[in-house]
């Protein structure tokens, strides 16, 4: 079997819908077909907006398939026709959209991994409030809790990322004429999510993660913490033989079945992101502990590739100082602990013992951001 | 040193706001290199406008004019630049009494950060600009992060070389729109036939033109924020505050505090208590500590009150901070029969990470 070179992969970041994603990736398409280079569209949202679909006069589309599901009729990209069709280069929009259930692969983004598998360059859209590490941050600043995410590892390894900036203003301007939305639809959308302050906040973190993208390009971390966690995630190998050596920062996130772990693994991650450290969780389970929660949390700390370990101990705190010290961890992720009623005032919490049995280390208690109401 | 409700800011943004009122409106198109497509898109723009009904002339051309673009300078007003000779050079000025006596509703003006020859009306652009405003004309232009006065050392760093034209950082904080020219490198240097600078000067000029524009747009969402009253508790940004006490392990966590500061492009602010009756020890400690935090040109603030740990949550949560560093001011006792401020602080803190730094004996 021939090795296939894997396909390029280039995303057009914008922070919001109508700022003109889809336009600039079609801008590209046209002159890259110009220059005879064998392009189609994979899948393509059109939105009613006149001049986006203009903009793909004289382009082959792949025909999407139809799904029917919960009695309603669903169209979604037809991935296995653009394998056979095997074109140079294909045009994805919407790279965080969820399929409906039915589909082979759960993520639209899944369905791009096939396509730069088999070689195929893709072009796509997505919005900075997609990405996972940003999923709290988006809330906490306007209310809204995407629930289509991608993991950063995903966007970290397109070969490109390009900011397609638009001002609020501009924007709002679009909405009014009803160039982005139908003008009843526009106008809730400025009511909601079309704020200024939302608008100008997201605006802001597209650009701090363009930004990121290109340092990252230009000294990026070794993978080697990457390709372990992959390695433990396909269930290669414990913890111990695959635990790289000679990385600077190590980061270890202590996971409980709390619904707040999400946001604790998200942020700890994306610390360590930016630190370019490894990233591990660990759950202590006492005995006959219910782990489903436990696991569920897991599960999505090993999405985005991050090394986890359920270690067993009725001395929580002891176990997370030993783990830390035999994995050289240099930071400890927790969350707040419950405060505790005043009648136990005299005993300790456990970020409390945490900090007495490994003192050694620094800890990093994470703060709950409740929305201010 | 201690900056906090901060009566400039209030002052500068009433100015602001009154002179607003009557000025033209500025919109900047902000790029990392030449033919990025700065001039194409300010263009277009204009175009559009002037499609939408309103009266835009261009004041200004500046560099090569691309097919593309004298294709939209063919249907719009142009006010041509007066040519200009001195010291053998051939200079382009705007013609500023012909725009006055013009008056459109919207001027393109190309090439911002232009040197006028001496003893022109203003010895730079920006500041012929600043006059149209000044009488009710709405600017849209155009300019290349090379020429940011502030950012020209790091420009001079990567590429070795420092454009003799430049245009201050603040003129590009007072405008209403600023908008980012985003393309990868590659398909600039595909467009200029390998003559462009490598590609990693230019990513490195690329994520310097991000990062400014993401600076612009922070302090607009804080203006805005500021101005109508709304307390934001998380900002875009990470703000990292490192808290000095005499004892704690202070030079580890500046250290860890600037990687943070420049791995996010965040802000470094630190900040100490004061309190009376230091020892001379602890004096020299402090002192010492803080001469640091300077050499990292970190925020310092001194803070005053009587209870640490409400000072250090007040402060923290009026300067938007997402992580503050804390060092034990001892080594953890094995048993503690009383909540110490670590305790209570992490109590009180809900909005910002709390990040524990060992005390040195500890290692």
């Amino acid at each position: 079997m021939t090795e296939v070179r894997r396909g390029r992969l280039k995303i057009y970041l914008g922070y919001a819908a109508g700022v003109g994603k889809t336009y600039r990736m079609l801008d590209e398409a046209q002159a890259l077909k110009q220059q005879g280079v064998d392009l189609v569209i994979g899948y393509f949202e059109p939105h009613g907006r006149q001049d986006t679909i203009a903009k793909t006069e004289g382009l082959e589309f792949i025909p999407r398939r139809t799904l029917a599901y919960g009695g309603s009729q669903f169209q979604e990209m037809d991935t296995e026709a653009i394998l056979r069709r095997k074109p140079a280069v294909a045009l994805v929009d919407e790279f965080a959209h969820t399929n409906v259930p039915g589909c082979e692969r759960v993520k639209r983004w899944q369905d791009v991994q096939v396509l730069l598998n088999a070689g195929i360059d893709v072009l796509t859209t997505m919005n900075v409030q997609h990405l996972e590490s940003l999923n709290d941050q988006v809330w906490h600043v306007t209310g809204v809790r995407v629930r289509e995410t991608v993991p950063d590892w995903v966007v970290d390894e397109a070969d490109e990322v390009v900011l397609v900036d638009l001002t609020p203003n501009a924007l709002r301007n679009r909405l009014e004429r009803g160039v982005v939305y139908g003008t009843d639809k526009a106008k809730r959308a400025m009511e909601n999510f079309f704020v200024e302050t939302n608008l100008t906040a997201l605006r802001e973190m597209a650009m701090r993660h363009t930004a990121h993208e290109v340092e990252e390009k230009l000294s990026p971390a070794s993978a080697t913490w990457a390709e372990t966690a992959a390695a433990l995630a396909a269930g290669e190998g414990s913890l111990e033989e695959t635990a790289p050596a000679g990385r600077q920062e190590r980061i270890l996130i202590c996971l409980t079945g709390s619904p707040s772990s999400a946001m604790l693994i998200r942020r700890g991650k994306r610390v360590a992101d930016y630190l370019q450290a490894d990233c591990l969780a660990i759950h202590v389970a006492r005995n006959g502990e219910e782990l489903e929660n436990v696991e569920r949390h897991m599960s999505f700390a090993r999405n985005l590739r991050i090394g986890t370990h359920i270690a067993e101990g009725e001395d929580v705190p002891g176990v997370i100082a030993e783990f830390a010290r035999t994995q050289r961890i240099t930071q400890i992720f927790m969350g707040r602990s419950t405060p505790l009623p005043w009648w136990k005032l005299f005993r300790e919490t456990i970020v409390q013992q945490v900090v007495r049995h490994a003192h050694d280390v620094q800890i990093t208690i994470v703060a709950d951001r409740r929305r201010p109401a | 040193m201690d900056n906090r409700p901060n009566p400039e800011d209030l002052l500068r943004r009433v100015q602001a706001d009154e002179r607003r009122e009557s000025r033209g409106r500025l919109k900047v198109f902000l790029g990392y290199a030449s033919r990025v497509g700065k001039s194409y898109r300010m263009f277009d723009e204009g175009r559009r406008r002037k499609q939408r009904g309103q009266d835009v002339v261009v004041g200004a051309v500046q560099g090569v004019v691309t097919p593309d673009i004298q294709e939209i300078l063919s249907c719009l007003d142009v006010i041509p630049t007066l040519a200009e000779k001195h010291g053998g050079k051939d200079y382009r000025v705007i013609d500023l009494s012909a725009l006055f006596r013009r008056h459109p509703g919207v001027c393109l003006i190309d090439g911002l950060a232009y040197f006028n020859p001496p003893g022109s009306r203003n010895p730079e652009r920006w500041q012929d600009v600043e006059e149209l405003l000044d009488r009710g004309i709405s600017v849209i232009t155009a300019v290349n992060v090379q020429h940011i006065r502030e950012i020209q050392d790091q420009v001079e760093k990567i590429t070795g070389r420092r454009p003799a034209d430049s245009v201050p950082e603040e003129f590009l904080l007072e405008a209403e729109e600023i908008e980012v020219v985003d393309a990868p490198p590659d398909a600039l240097i595909d467009r200029t036939d390998g003559v462009a600078p490598d590609s990693r000067r230019l990513a490195e000029l690329r994520e310097l033109a991000l990062l400014l524009a993401a600076d612009v747009v922070d302090r607009q969402l804080q203006d805005y924020l500021d101005s109508h009253g709304i307390a934001a508790r998380w900002g875009t940004q990470e703000r990292i505050l490192v808290c000095l006490t005499p004892r704690s392990n202070a030079v580890d966590m500046l250290k860890s505090g600037l990687r943070n500061k420049l791995r996010f492009h965040g802000a470094l602010l630190v900040a100490y208590v004061e309190q009376p009756g230091l020892g001379p020890e602890d004096k020299a400690n402090l002192e010492s500590h803080l001469a640091m935090a300077r050499a990292m040109e970190a925020e310092i603030h001194c803070l005053q009150g009587d209870d640490f740990v409400t000072t250090i949550v007040e402060f923290a949560h009026e300067q938007r901070i997402t992580q503050l560093f804390l060092g034990h001011s001892s080594r953890p006792k094995a048993f503690q029969l009383m909540r110490t401020p670590i305790d209570r602080l992490i109590d009180a803190a809900e909005d910002f990470d709390i990040r524990l730094f060992p005390h040195p004996e500890a290692k």
